[in-house]
């Protein structure tokens, strides 16, 4: 892994919410973090967690009429939040790339994948149309894609799942963009598939020299890929820090739950053990930490103070009330050995 | 793509052959009775019941009378192509009075469908766009009245207000292009407006409809990812994906039209198919009504074919099937 | 566990989905979704079918619970023949064998109470009486308040969801339940919730399950014995520790190497190139053989590997099975 270079994006407070006709749904409170050219973030969580929809606030693809947004946003230098809807639209695809989940539903049905690769081309630089293209076709090329000039011309309907996916790449690339943000980029793939993209993230990352947000539910995704990881649940940060940090000593009970629960490839337990109840309705989330009817180690505190996010001494961010001693000695139960990116 | 094309044109055929099988079947062989009686229009003499039977073949096997028929239709007989006989209360020959009607029932459609394509696409997509706003309400409430109220009405509301309180030249009646555009369009403006606001309402709302759940897939939030203008967004990405129903209600409706304007028509004067049919149904003036009644079948097959040619063109994933 | 007698045996089962093309809908071709397989399901065992898209082991699944109609082959259900049997005389089976779904949001009727869904196997097996009493049993079985029975599905959450279509499937006390990828959709946390209910039940009722999943991990935590199955044929089948420590097929071994987690265990991730091809035109003779890395020109696209029984009881079906796992360099031939 490379040395981390300068910082890209800082995230400040960032909250959400959506008023709706049951109540305001607050899908992301208070988040902050920062991307480093070079650093890939993995974001982790569950549904409701509020992953996507941060990911959303800063690229500007949230709603401003029906979404409330706070906070700060700053993308070199300048705070993205504040900026017009053109000027973001100016950003966005340019400087900031986002893909997501499925590709064949994020693909236009009814355009050629070249054109619409093209297409992106057209939308920030004044070029022609046949330039365009062959700017599409190289970067076909370039995601790995074989015939990428007799590929181009068909339709998404013809592609398989994973070349869709080296197509959104190909397409989020365009302007060589600084910062990837990909949202649950394989869960939609075969693991023989997923195991391709991924690499294929990595290999962009270096070559482009860009800072990737990787969204994912699975823990095993972001063992591998992440230099830093962010566990969020019910839309706040419960765990931020590098992932030899959070691997090698997790210090949040929903980390702990998290690594207990997620089924082993390694050996078959006894067991499971899952974290009890169900995720939290969050148009009205319990007070104190989101978490704590969930939590085994929940105590008095829990209910009613919302823990800040605070580094232990010696250990990094965290949201909860546990004294440190206790979370040293239950994280290093937990701990993950030797993770890191394979030989 | 040419072997879809080639896969709809048969189909198209056979659906020809089934509406002049079931036609004849319909006008030749159910009715009870001396069906020469039924041709021969209001108090036939002998002689002409005698004329009619030779000439109908009724002196011959229901299947030397169909094939006859058919083949008459397909290859004309001696009043022109296709071949549907003559009008027994006229004499005149059926083609030669679709002939005059038809210029006049096909340049209402034509106009009416421009404006109410145009108009009515058009404020679908606003109203999609600006959804829940006055707009929308305004929009989907001038759709409704457009729905709603009745072709008649409308028609002598717009010919009192525009030709007798105001004085405009629009009158009723008709007059073909060789009098100069002005008076040949001074007639159909009326007529054109008045179709394509009942046909304006509905194709608003379907555009609305099917634009607001295209504008909810993936695809459209990966467009204004690229950073693409909201403008595209909307019509190069969204209304794109959403022109489907639009084209399969077209095309029904355009040929439904061609025999069918017939409210419009009568009130407009314009003596056009729809005028035709129903005044030769009156006047039990069989040739004619089946004259019309196939036009109309064939109209109808081959609207469709087009209809799914454009499929084809809009969405390529019907193609490679 | 001792060895049980089996309860399912499918022999050369074959099922085979025509494409229609052309002028008049010919039929241009064949999907061959599922193609001679052989498979045994002991009683009382956990069999885990794993595969990605398109392997045919949705197929597989329903047609051992006939849904579907094979092409050809034999499956018996308990000695008995049921291969052919009209819908009518597989009525008094299907309380023998029940299915369990994937999406827990599709597979509701949203317009009835969960009370009527449970309750629908009893009435249509014409048991009425004491239907009531027996549903509200069963939600307790799996863990939801019997109170909520005139519930309807969208109040619930994903994971209780799939609770109530276990309690569905339990409705008849069904001796096999076919559980088709029932916790691909939920949340990590929830998964382990509901495995661990299967798990429980299969040991309260005496179950034997089929379980099919693309998720290796959730398959090693339930089952006994695991069948892999790669375009419709089953290329690796035997127990399933014995197939997670040392997998023979090269197939399984790239399957197992490429989830993603931390260790490397010391081997190389294989990467298989391409993508899975399409189960209307496969490969010849072995059908992995064009993404294979111990691939042997005239070989291995000559001849198709039959399925061979070794020693430990494992079954392969490849004609250059891994010796080694994790496999070394000179092992990976491409």
């Amino acid at each position: 892994m490379t040395a981390p270079g300068s910082t890209l994006l800082e995230v400040e407070e960032l909250t959400v919410r959506f008023p709706t006709a049951d109540g305001v749904v607050q899908a992301v409170t208070n988040v902050s973090f920062s991307l480093r050219r070079g650093e890939t973030l993995g974001i982790v969580g569950e549904s409701g967690s509020g992953k996507s929809v941060t990911n959303l606030a800063i690229i500007g693809l949230l709603n401003r009429k029906r979404a409330e947004i706070t906070g700060k946003v700053v993308f070199e230098g300048t705070d993205l939040l504040a900026l017009k809807p053109d000027e973001l639209s100016a950003v966005r695809g340019r400087d900031i790339a986002m893909i997501f989940q499925d590709p064949f539903a994020s693909l236009h049905p009814m355009y050629r994948v070249g054109d619409q690769i093209a297409e992106a081309v057209l939308a920030h630089e004044k070029t022609s149309k046949g330039k365009a293209q062959q700017r599409a076709v190289e970067l076909l090329g370039r995601v790995g894609i074989p015939n990428a000039a007799q590929r181009a011309k068909d339709y998404p309907h013809q592609f398989s799942g994973g070349m869709r996916q080296r197509a959104m790449i190909a397409m989020a690339l365009v302007h060589n963009p600084d910062v990837l943000i990909a949202d649950e980029p394989t869960t939609a793939l075969d693991v023989t598939v997923q195991a391709q993209i991924l690499e294929l993230i990595q290999t962009v990352k270096a070559e482009f020299d860009i800072g990737v947000i990787l969204v994912t539910h699975d823990l095993g995704v972001v063992e591998e890929t992440a230099d830093s990881v962010m566990v969020m649940y019910a839309g706040s940060v419960m765990e931020y820090g590098s992932a030899a940090e959070v691997f090698g000593l997790p210090q949040h009970p929903y980390s702990w739950g998290l690594l207990d629960s997620m089924p082993s490839i390694d050996r078959r337990l006894e067991t499971l053990m899952p974290i009890e109840g169900s995720p939290p309705s969050l148009i009205s989330p319990p007070p104190g930490c989101p978490f704590h009817p969930r939590c085994r180690y929940r105590f008095e505190p829990c209910s009613s103070v919302r823990p800040p996010l605070e580094a232990p001494p010696g250990g990094h961010l965290d949201a909860c009330h546990l004294p440190s001693e206790r979370k040293q000695a239950l994280g290093r139960s937990r701990s993950v050995e030797h993770f890191g990116a394979r030989a | 793509m040419a072997l879809y094309i080639a896969r709809r044109l048969i189909w198209t055929l056979v659906v020809v052959l089934a509406v002049l099988g079931l036609t004849f079947v319909v006008f030749y062989l159910l009715p009870a009775g001396d069906p020469a009686l039924r041709f021969a229009g209001r108090s036939p003499t002998p002689e002409t019941l005698a004329e009619i039977r030779h000439r109908l073949g009724l002196d011959h096997p229901w299947w030397y009378q169909f094939g006859r028929y058919s083949w008459h239709f397909f290859a004309g007989d001696q009043y022109g192509w296709p071949g549907l006989g003559y009008s027994y209360s006229g004499g005149f020959s059926v083609m030669s009075q679709i002939t005059t009607r038809a210029p006049r029932t096909l340049f209402l459609i034509m106009g009416a469908a421009i404006i109410w394509l145009t108009l009515g696409v058009t404020i679908g997509v606003i109203s999609a766009v600006k959804r829940r706003s006055w707009i929308d309400r305004a929009a989907m409430g001038f759709a409704l009245f457009g729905l709603s109220a009745p072709v008649f009405w409308l028609g002598l509301m717009a010919l009192f207000i525009f030709w007798r309180e105001l004085g405009l030249p629009f009158d009723t009646g008709y007059e073909p292009l060789s009098a100069g555009v002005w008076n040949w369009s001074r007639h159909l403006i009326l007529p054109w407006c008045v179709l394509a606001l009942l046909y304006a309402g509905i194709y608003a709302r379907v555009t609305r409809n099917s634009l607001l759940e295209t504008l909810g897939e993936d695809y459209i939030r990966t467009a204004r990812a690229k950073g693409l203008s909201e403008r595209s967004v909307i019509l190069k990405h969204g209304l794109r994906a959403s022109l489907t129903p639009i084209v399969t209600m077209f095309g029904l409706d355009i040929a439904l039209l061609v025999g069918g304007a017939v409210i419009t028509e009568s009130v407009f004067n314009l003596q056009g198919l729809g005028w035709l049919a129903i005044d030769s149904a009156l006047g039990q003036d069989l040739p004619v009504v089946l004259g019309v009644t196939m036009l109309t079948a064939v109209a109808v097959a081959v609207m469709n074919l087009i209809v799914d040619i454009a499929y084809a063109f809009l969405d390529p994933r019907v193609r490679t099937q | 566990m001792s060895a049980a007698e089996p309860l399912v045996e499918i022999r050369h089962l074959v099922k085979r989905f025509p494409v229609k093309q052309g002028v008049f809908a010919r039929t241009a071709g064949e999907v061959h979704a599922v193609e001679d397989v052989n498979l045994t399901i002991r009683r009382g065992e956990t069999l885990g079918i794993v595969g990605e898209s398109g392997c045919g082991k949705s197929t597989t699944a329903r047609l051992i619970l006939r849904l579907l109609d094979p092409t050809s082959g034999t499956i018996t259900f308990d000695g008995r023949d049921i291969t052919k049997l009209s819908q009518r005389e597989l009525r008094p089976l299907r309380r023998e064998m029940q299915m369990i779904f994937q999406d827990p949001y599709s597979s509701l009727n949203p317009r009835k109470t969960i009370g009527q869904i449970i309750g629908g196997p009893f009435a249509i097996h014409n048991m009425k009486q004491g239907a009531k009493t027996r549903v509200k049993e069963l939600l307790e079985v799996v863990g939801l308040n019997p109170e909520h029975y005139n519930r309807y599905p969208h109040e619930f959450s994903g994971g209780q969801r799939q609770r109530i279509g276990v309690a569905r499937a339990l409705a008849l006390n069904p001796r096999m339940i076919v559980c088709d990828e029932p916790v691909s959709a939920l949340d990590v946390s929830i998964q382990a919730q509901i495995l661990n209910l299967l798990r429980r039940l299969q040991s309260d009722f005496n179950l034997t399950y089929v379980f099919i999943s693309h998720d290796l991990s959730v398959i090693r935590q339930i089952a006994d014995r695991v069948a892999v199955m790669y375009i419709g044929r089953v290329v690796e089948l035997g127990d399933a520790e014995a197939i997670y420590s040392h997998p023979r097929h090269p197939y399984t071994a790239a399957l197992l190497s490429a989830v993603p987690k931390a260790s490397a265990d010391g081997g190389r991730r294989i990467v298989l190139g391409g993508d899975v091809p399409s189960p209307v035109d496969p490969p010849p003779a072995c059908v992995f053989h064009p993404r294979c890395i111990r691939f042997k020109s005239g070989h291995c696209d000559v001849e198709e590997p039959a399925m061979t029984v070794r020693g430990d009881g494992q079954q392969v079906a490849c004609h250059y099975p891994l010796e080694r796992w994790p496999m070394t360099a000179e092992e990976m031939r491409r």
